[in-house]
């Protein structure tokens, strides 16, 4: 038993890593070909991770700037092994759902310390909006992890995935809360129109202005990581998990196959607007989806 | 399993260097507007591996797009100095060469070289996206061979750079 919570504990973070690994490469050749391009290699990802880690010189503004990306690929992997998935479920126990909701923040908070301690201002401008971002996409997401909470009656993630085997996915029984669901794990993965934080245009990529290097490499990894955890927490509420590995696969990419589509299309938020567009249409939706649970 | 000499380990990594070079989007002079195409759909340079970055810190090429003032030198030594080893300089058109229209301007430099170490020069005014990505896969060549050492150059003869940079921008 422990042997395998071991093995699982290894094994997790690099199917998660490969998973949204995949899912970056996969973006750049569909992205391209809605561009009518080419497209870069379709290992181009790795290329660039690898080239990163192989800089020959790194440059650091202080002790946290450099543990900053350590720290959000910690949160990373920790919140990954929060997430159940294909009937494996390492850390799941009572109240883990809530647990996951403090924990998944970590990631930001790591990324906002290192890019702190860099003094740039494109950085600190990155950082505010990172931060009034996510407390846009935060209050929705409070709201439907109640309703889902409260239609279950309980607080456990592999519980809630039990709950809804054999097809009685939450995607049918409360469709305005995977609705907002999707809309909230679309705003957290930064895409357009949400991909303000890192704004090229306008702020230098944000946060990771003042990185490169090694330092760079961790982020880029990170955000695989990341790609996992905002779609797999989305997958396991509202989709009802999988059994195996290659099912919980095609439903990712499922998700990830709209999201890309999405991103194609549409152009950059303001902050103001980003934050006035979550407390606004899918707060309302969320809070009647929650009004509909408390009723039934 | 033997352990990877240096030799091999400096392969593989030149190896990994050349399928991905980052470029700093940072423009002097008329140069600028044969990029936006050489990115885009039309000449598509992602195709090798290249894209366009906007901090120094990220990137591995930078590119000296036309003629050079004495007040943009400044900036574009802050920016190479910036970048992180290692690291590549393009120059771009005929001006970063011999100054080219610009021969005898009190304001402009005439020789890149002398300032910041060139590894690769693109003739022409203005050279085309396709001597633009011809020029990209002849840098990838040199990374390969281990030639574009421009990097290392500029360590090695710091002095002679600075000596070079004093005396323009005082």
């Amino acid at each position: 038993m422990v042997i395998d919570k071991i093995f699982f504990t290894i094994i997790t973070p690099i199917f998660a890593f490969a998973v949204g690994l995949s899912f970056m490469m996969i973006k750049l050749k569909v992205s391209a070909r809605i561009e009518r391009r080419y497209g870069p290699p379709i290992i181009q990802p790795i290329y660039n991770i690898l080239k990163l880690l192989l800089k020959e010189e790194n440059i650091s503004h202080g002790v946290i700037f450099s543990l900053g990306p350590v720290i959000a690929l910690a949160g990373s992997i920790l919140t990954v092994l929060f997430i159940p998935y294909a009937g494996i479920k390492l850390f799941t126990g009572s109240g883990d759902l809530i647990a996951l909701m403090y924990i998944m923040v970590i990631g930001s908070l790591g990324m906002a310390l290192g890019a702190g301690e860099s003094a740039n201002p494109n950085a600190s401008i990155g950082i505010s909006r990172a931060l009034t971002l996510m407390l846009g996409y935060d209050l929705p997401f409070v709201i439907i992890i109640i309703s889902v909470v409260l239609y279950y009656h309980t607080t456990n993630l592999a519980d809630i995935v039990a709950a809804q085997a054999h097809g009685h996915w939450t995607l049918w029984s409360l469709p305005l809360s995977a609705i907002v669901g999707f809309v909230v794990a679309y705003g957290a993965l930064g895409e357009h129109p949400f991909d303000i934080i890192t704004a090229p245009h306008e702020v230098a990529t944000g946060p990771m202005v003042e990185y490169g290097g090694k330092h760079l490499g961790f982020l880029v990894i990170n955000h695989a990581f990341h790609i996992y955890i905002e779609i797999a927490l989305f997958v396991d509420l509202f989709l009802g998990g999988a059994t195996n590995v290659l099912w919980f696969y095609v439903k990712m990419f499922a998700v990830f196959f709209i999201m890309m589509l999405f991103d194609e299309v549409y152009p950059r938020f303001k902050i103001d607007d980003a934050v006035r567009f979550f407390w606004k249409w899918p707060t309302i939706v969320a809070l009647i989806s929650l009004i509909i649970v408390l009723v039934k | 399993m033997d352990r990877l000499t240096e030799e091999q380990a400096k392969t593989i990594a030149n190896m990994l260097r050349k399928r991905s070079l980052w470029m700093i989007h940072y423009c002097t002079g008329c140069g600028a507007i044969e990029l936006p195409p050489t990115m885009t759909s039309r000449y598509d340079m992602s195709r090798f591996g290249l894209a366009p970055f906007v901090t120094p810190r990220q990137s591995d090429i930078l590119l000296v797009t036309g003629y050079v003032n004495i007040k943009t030198l400044r900036r574009i030594i802050t920016v190479y100095e910036q970048m992180l080893d290692p690291k590549y300089v393009i120059g771009f058109g005929s001006c970063p060469i011999n100054g080219g229209v610009y021969w005898d301007s009190y304001s402009v430099i005439k020789r890149l070289d002398r300032y910041i170490p060139v590894d690769l020069y693109i003739a022409g005014c203005m050279p085309r996206p396709e001597a633009v990505i011809t020029a990209f896969r002849t840098l990838m060549d040199m990374i390969d061979q281990g030639k574009a050492d421009g990097y290392k150059r500029y360590k090695r003869n710091l002095a002679y750079y600075k000596e070079n940079q004093r005396k323009v921008l005082g």
